[in-house]
């Protein structure tokens, strides 16, 4: 019994090792002429997203194989450049340095600051979040809330909710006075909800998700502006950010499969798909 | 009186660590339990991973696993051999691999992952596939291979040696008939530790057999592992969290099973060769 | 003591095999030194000691590690004085205390625990821990929250490769301190612990390094301030945590900055290597061995 199924992983794997050769040998005869084959790398923001376009892409169009790596923004930019990936994605706008690539944006993500639901306050003016993130206010008392130290809550150097959230509240990175640094969405929002002290901020569908479901956090309207997917639609909120899709030269210079994922990626076809991740599809 | 101490105290360290544990993972049961069912084992993610299941997932985890212990095992008991056996007469040699051994136990995961990812990936033009996973993680396991085997060789009596080399074996009988088998409790500790480790890894993997959910065709394709499947679901997908818990069961379960199938096979390998005691 | 015509090849196999092993470190050193280059010409590795702090992505940049060198430093060492102990008394209960179905379950329970994925312990972290230290002294994502997390993951390494080591010491010596009436603890205390000494300050060295380079579970309960802690419960950053928060939104010069954390790392553990050779240089030149010639290293060792 043992030993027939050893024998049987064994055969599989020489297969599949064999599978693997032929493939290679397929495709060292010419790796321009890809039937098909589309790699894209970049923001683990973005990566669960553009996945589930892939998955439904591969079904509309069954010749393709779409294969979607993750890592962050930097990750797509350098790969896009280097050609280890077709397409890279990237959570933020390009800078001047990135000159050399052609970016399409593809939904757009708000930014939400979030409480712990116990939080008394239900809104903070932009001078008192600039109070708190650079030190000067510490205790939630000082602006009406209870008697106890605030958790300020920041985003790790790069992260482009940072960047945002630094330009829209014009600071630098220098003056904000953390007491704890994040790396992911989630974690901030488990780190909020751990804590009723904490003021922190995520990406804003997730933050409207988690807190529907019962998580113990609660977004903040900002500039008097709920923070919801609906107000980040019609452009009322004013902390949002476009995702993107980023390939080296233009659009003309791409190969037609990557043209055509990228319209794809953007179109109407797969607005439900951006709706179900909590992004905020284009509107057509 | 110091031995009633004692006893009180390891037990009471047991019991510590055994209740630490029974939390970490009784967490782990009742939140992930109510989500595993068939279905789940035997279908693919949908919806980013939040519905579906983890077939695919399953399968590229056994495939980078077996490729890592295809090449880690080999490569980690020579190595031991040679240095616990051969150590007289390769003293500068043994001694400048023991120290980089020492180092590569120490490299953290991240840049096993970027190393994997120029070495394997880009330079030896595998790309994001289970075979340059698999690689990555076997440089990672192998400091615990060898230190294990390491230590089970050392606990050999000499006078095994000594009975060997008055019947006039060579050395690589005495190796393979008598050492290797006696030294295996070492080696199955080695094993089990890199196995686990393996099974866990997230950033190693996530630059080298990469993200790609799909049922993987062939090593050279991109396969998610169970642990980074769990990494995405718990740090980027909303609403990911009850099948993080139950992608965490399943990969407890997976593991409890591999380390069975060690010792089965452990016992056989034993029970072939001629072993004293 | 003849040496068949099998054995010189098998000698120069294994000679492959481990060069083969100890170039993989040479390769990853090589590595992260190309990576690392342009930052160590320009800002240049003083920089990275004496800058104020740590702002790499800023117009001005500043690229100060020192504090999560020490950040590295005090929660590795931390762990391993916690897990030292508890680990090193989990192998001497399964071997010597607990009933063989006991040990058995024990020793299940904790290679169990070493295939815990880290983002699990992590998980945990956060939800259950962090939560727990923040009770007493907030904000809970602290120095304290690492070390206990940090000492949980390498608890099974220390703990399974000491009761390998303990397993294989010669059951004569056992036998002997039977013989002798010795009590089980003055057996442990004055037989097996020295028996299996060289055993166990491997498996201490391999959790140790596995404590330098754990990364995520450290991320995720640290609270990752750039800051040499000043009590338990301050937040720290290690110089893996430093790495993985950054590096996916890295552009040119600040991921090379990273990849300096890289090799600081590199550098500590090579010192802390040979930190611990030169504490147990005895122990490695015993080496026992089937080449034929080693006569001197037939006495029994321990």
């Amino acid at each position: 019994m043992n030993h027939t199924l050893i024998k049987y992983l064994a055969i599989s794997c020489l297969l599949l090792l064999l599978t693997a050769c032929s493939n290679d040998s397929q495709e060292s005869v010419d790796p321009r002429a890809i039937t098909g084959q589309l790699t894209l790398t970049g923001s683990s923001t973005i990566a669960p997203l553009i996945g589930e376009m892939a998955k439904r892409f591969e079904q509309t169009h069954p010749d393709t194989r779409v294969d979607v790596q993750t890592g962050g923004s930097s990750r797509g930019v350098a790969d896009a450049r280097r050609g280890t990936a077709d397409i890279g994605m990237v959570s933020r706008a390009l800078n001047e340095e990135e000159g050399d690539l052609t970016a399409y944006p593809i939904a757009l993500d708000g930014v939400a600051m979030i409480l712990h639901r116990d939080n008394p306050l239900t809104v903070l003016s932009a001078e008192q979040i600039i109070a708190i993130y650079t030190g000067k206010v510490t205790h939630w008392n000082e602006i009406g809330g209870a008697d106890a130290p605030i958790t300020v809550v920041n985003k790790a150097e790069g992260r482009s909710t940072l960047e945002l959230f630094l330009s829209y509240f014009q600071l630098r990175n220098e003056d904000i006075k953390p007491s704890i640094i994040i790396g992911d969405n989630q974690q901030g929002i488990r780190t909020v909800a751990a804590d009723p002290n904490a003021i922190g901020y995520v990406s804003i569908g997730t933050a409207a998700y988690e807190a529907s479901r019962g998580t113990a956090i609660k977004a903040l309207p900002m500039e008097g502006v709920e923070a919801t997917l609906e107000n980040v639609r019609n452009g009322a909120f004013p902390l949002s950010r476009p995702l993107h899709l980023v390939t080296l030269g233009t659009a003309e210079q791409i190969p037609a499969l990557a043209r055509t994922f990228i319209e794809y990626a953007a179109s109407a076809e797969v607005s439900d798909l951006t709706e179900a991740q909590y992004f905020v599809p284009l509107t057509h | 009186m110091a031995d009633r101490i004692a006893t009180v105290v390891m037990w009471g360290v047991a019991l510590l660590i055994t209740s630490t544990f029974a939390w970490i993972v009784g967490d782990l049961l009742v939140q992930g339990l109510p989500h595993i069912s068939w279905d789940f084992l035997s279908s693919s993610p949908a919806d980013a991973g939040r519905a579906g299941g983890i077939l695919p997932i399953l399968v590229s985890t056994l495939l980078i696993l077996a490729v890592c212990m295809a090449v880690a095992i080999p490569l980690g008991v020579g190595t031991a051999v040679l240095l616990s056996e051969f150590g007289r007469r390769n003293q500068i040699f043994g001694r400048l691999v023991r120290y980089s051994l020492d180092v590569l136990a120490g490299v953290p995961s991240i840049v096993f992952g970027l190393f994997g990812n120029a070495f394997f990936s880009l330079y030896l033009g595998m790309g994001f596939s289970i075979l340059s996973g698999g690689l990555t993680l076997a440089c990672m396991v192998l400091p615990l291979l060898i230190r294990s085997t390491e230590t089970g060789l050392r606990a050999v009596p000499d006078d095994y040696r000594r009975a060997a080399a008055a019947l006039g074996l060579s050395v690589f009988t005495t190796l393979w008939r008598i050492l290797l088998p006696a030294a295996t409790p070492g080696l199955i500790a080695g094993l089990v530790l890199g196995i686990g480790r393996a099974l866990a890894e997230t950033a190693a993997l996530l630059f080298t057999s990469g993200y790609v959910d799909r049922m993987p065709g062939s090593l050279l394709d991109s396969g998610r592992s169970l642990s980074i499947h769990i990494y995405d679901l718990a740090m980027n997908v909303p609403g990911g969290e009850s099948n993080a818990y139950a992608s965490a069961v399943v990969l407890i379960v997976l593991l409890l099973i591999i380390n069975a199938l060690t010792f089965r096979a452990a016992d056989r390998w034993l029970q072939q060769r001629i072993t004293p005691v | 003591m003849s040496r068949s015509r099998t054995d010189v090849p098998l000698l120069w196999t294994l000679r492959a095999v481990a060069a083969l092993a100890g170039a993989i470190t040479l390769l990853i050193v090589a590595f992260l030194i190309l990576e690392a280059w342009p930052a160590l010409q320009s800002p240049g590795i003083a920089h990275f000691l004496t800058d104020s702090s740590w702002f790499p992505a800023s117009t001005a940049p500043q690229f100060n590690l020192l504090p999560m060198v020490v950040g590295t430093l005090v929660a590795t060492l931390g762990a391993m004085l916690l897990a030292t102990p508890l680990g090193v008394a989990a192998a001497l209960f399964s071997r010597f205390y607990a009933p063989p179905v006991v040990a058995t379950w024990f020793r299940r329970l904790l290679e169990l625990l070493a295939g815990i994925p880290s983002v699990v312990y992590g998980f945990w972290g956060l939800v259950v821990l962090t939560p727990l230290i923040r009770q007493w002294a907030p904000p809970g994502q602290s120095l304290l929250a690492a070390i206990l997390i940090l000492s949980l993951m390498i608890l099974p390494t220390i703990a399974l490769l000491s009761e390998t080591a303990l397993r294989s010491i010669p059951r004569a010596y056992l036998q002997g301190a039977a013989s002798l009436g010795l009590s089980r603890w003055a057996t442990v205390i004055g037989v097996a612990l020295p028996a299996a000494r060289t055993g166990i300050a491997s498996s201490i060295l391999l959790a140790a390094g596995r404590a330098i380079g754990e990364t995520m579970a450290v991320l995720m309960v640290a609270g990752n301030i750039v800051q040499v802690p000043d009590s338990l419960f301050a937040p720290v950053r290690t110089l893996t945590a430093n790495i993985a928060l950054e590096l996916g939104y890295a552009l040119e010069g600040h991921r090379a900055a990273l990849f300096v954390s890289g090799l600081i790392l590199l550098v500590l553990i090579l010192l802390l290597v040979s930190l611990s050779r030169w504490i147990m240089r005895e122990e490695l030149n015993v080496t026992a061995g089937i080449e034929p010639y080693n006569e001197e290293a037939r006495a029994p060792h321990g």
